[in-house]
């Protein structure tokens, strides 16, 4: 038994590292494929936009919670290999990403007028050149926003990944926790470090929405 | 053949047919102005002649090419026949430089840099807008916006422009404007559909008037005969209502 000292909070600080690591790891891999969510989902071949669907409403329908206990306890029994917690964790947050961004982005996508699209096909461009260069810069400023606001949503959710024992900011609080006995000063520590990560990130959500409501 | 041969032209939407055998026949050279009330299928005629919109019977030919033939490369005609829309369709994060040679580049007319730098100002002092070159869409007039979007139509270098009621969403002040740059390009001989509710424009600039009235083609001639001695009731109203 011991009190809560300025290591402890240091551990808490290191463990941030993981955190970001997570966030990184489902931005990189669920961003490109939330773009190719997102792309089916507006496409015009039912079984792509169907597919899709499918895979959206499974994503949404389940709890993230319970894609991380699927990824790290259940794959291993169906498949018989033993995942390593960062892998298993990594997927789960990659699909939570993938099917949110491509929701998110869809939502842009559609939301630029069909003038445009009408307009650059007149022009003679194709399909893959009036998205890349007439539709996609407008729903992203559309989309801007609300990408940086499910950032801060996935930032939290990461803590989901202490259920599995993963070390991330919210398992050092944890385990702190449990060392010193101080549940509240521990979890106010966490509390405030997701925090002092996240307030900076709505605020510039706020003023993103902001400018480009001006622009419109 | 015509240049533009629109042949028993059938189209309808859901249950409601729009188009009810429509026949019109353009020359090279020529300006066709299509009138009617709203609702009488005009701009679904003009939307069907580059393919926006699927016919459902009849064809639509240009330059002896079938539009809504499967073997037709619909990019490629579309790069001949430019429309200009009643709602300007800029590409509004993009200066006027951008919207003006993006097509032409992407396209291979044109290389990019300094060779599209100059087709846009080229275009763009046929209708006298050459100092906005480097001006995004919001920052200009609404005529202004649309002469823009007409130089854009300009530089794939078409060989007919259609123009869907271009003059309609612009304050009463600014529809002068965008009615000289369409007088003077139909000087320079350019092939026109257009469809409006400028009348004095159709009297003066037109070779020839199509009058629309339920989806058929009522009436049509040369714009003093037409004006001067109506031969349907349904013409003879819409003229007296259009004063």
């Amino acid at each position: 038994m011991r009190g809560f000292t300025l290591s402890d909070f240091e551990t808490m600080l290191w463990a941030v590292q993981w955190t970001a690591t997570l966030v990184i790891i489902a931005l990189a891999l669920g961003g490109p494929l939330g773009l190719l969510m997102a792309m089916m989902r507006t496409s015009r071949n039912p079984v792509l936009n169907g597919i899709a669907l499918v895979i959206l409403q499974i994503v949404q329908g389940v709890p993230l919670l319970g894609m991380l206990m699927f990824f790290y306890f259940g794959v291993p029994v169906f498949l018989g290999i033993k995942v390593p917690a960062l892998i298993s964790v990594s997927i789960a947050f990659t699909v939570f990403a993938a099917a949110f961004l491509g929701e998110i982005w869809r939502g842009g996508i559609q939301a630029v007028h069909t003038n445009q699209s009408e307009a650059a096909a007149c022009l003679g461009l194709t399909r893959w050149q009036s998205f890349r260069h007439v539709i996609a810069p407008q729903a992203f400023r559309i989309a801007l926003p609300a990408t940086v606001g499910f950032l801060v949503q996935l930032i939290k959710n990461t803590s989901l990944a202490s259920v599995v024992g993963f070390v991330e900011l919210a398992r050092a609080g944890q385990l702190a926790s449990a060392a010193t006995f101080a549940p509240l000063t521990s979890y106010a520590c966490v509390s405030a470090i997701y925090f002092a990560i996240c307030f900076p990130l709505t605020q510039w959500s706020r003023s993103l929405e902001k400018k480009l409501h001006v622009v419109r | 053949m015509s240049f533009v041969d629109i042949k028993n032209v059938r189209k309808s939407f859901a249950n409601v047919e729009v188009l009810k055998g429509v026949t019109i026949n353009v020359e090279k050279g020529e300006i066709v102005t299509i009138i009617g009330r709203s609702g009488s299928g005009k701009s679904t005629l003009l939307r069907c002649i580059n393919g926006l919109e699927s016919i459902d019977d009849g064809e639509i030919r240009i330059n002896g090419e079938v539009v809504h033939d499967k073997a037709t490369d619909l990019r490629r005609l579309r790069e001949k026949v430019g429309i200009v829309f009643q709602q300007f369709n800029l590409f509004p994060h993009m200066t006027v430089e951008q919207n003006i040679t993006l097509a032409p580049t992407l396209t291979k007319r044109v290389a990019k840099g300094e060779a599209a730098r100059k087709l846009a100002h080229e275009v763009l002092s046929r209708v006298g807008l050459e100092q906005k070159i480097d001006a995004y869409p919001e920052q200009l007039s609404g005529g202004q916006q649309q002469r823009v979007a007409i130089a854009r139509c300009l530089a794939m270098g078409p060989e007919l422009m259609l123009f869907d009621e271009v003059t309609s969403a612009l304050d009463p002040e600014l529809v002068g404007e965008v009615l000289k740059v369409m007088e003077d390009l139909a000087r320079q001989g350019m092939t026109m559909i257009l469809v409006t509710h400028e009348m004095n424009f159709a009297r003066n600039v037109a070779s020839k008037i199509v009058f629309m009235h339920a989806g058929k083609v009522h009436e049509q001639g040369a714009p003093a005969a037409l004006f001067a001695n109506p031969a349907t009731p349904e013409l003879r109203n819409f003229i007296s209502s259009t004063h």
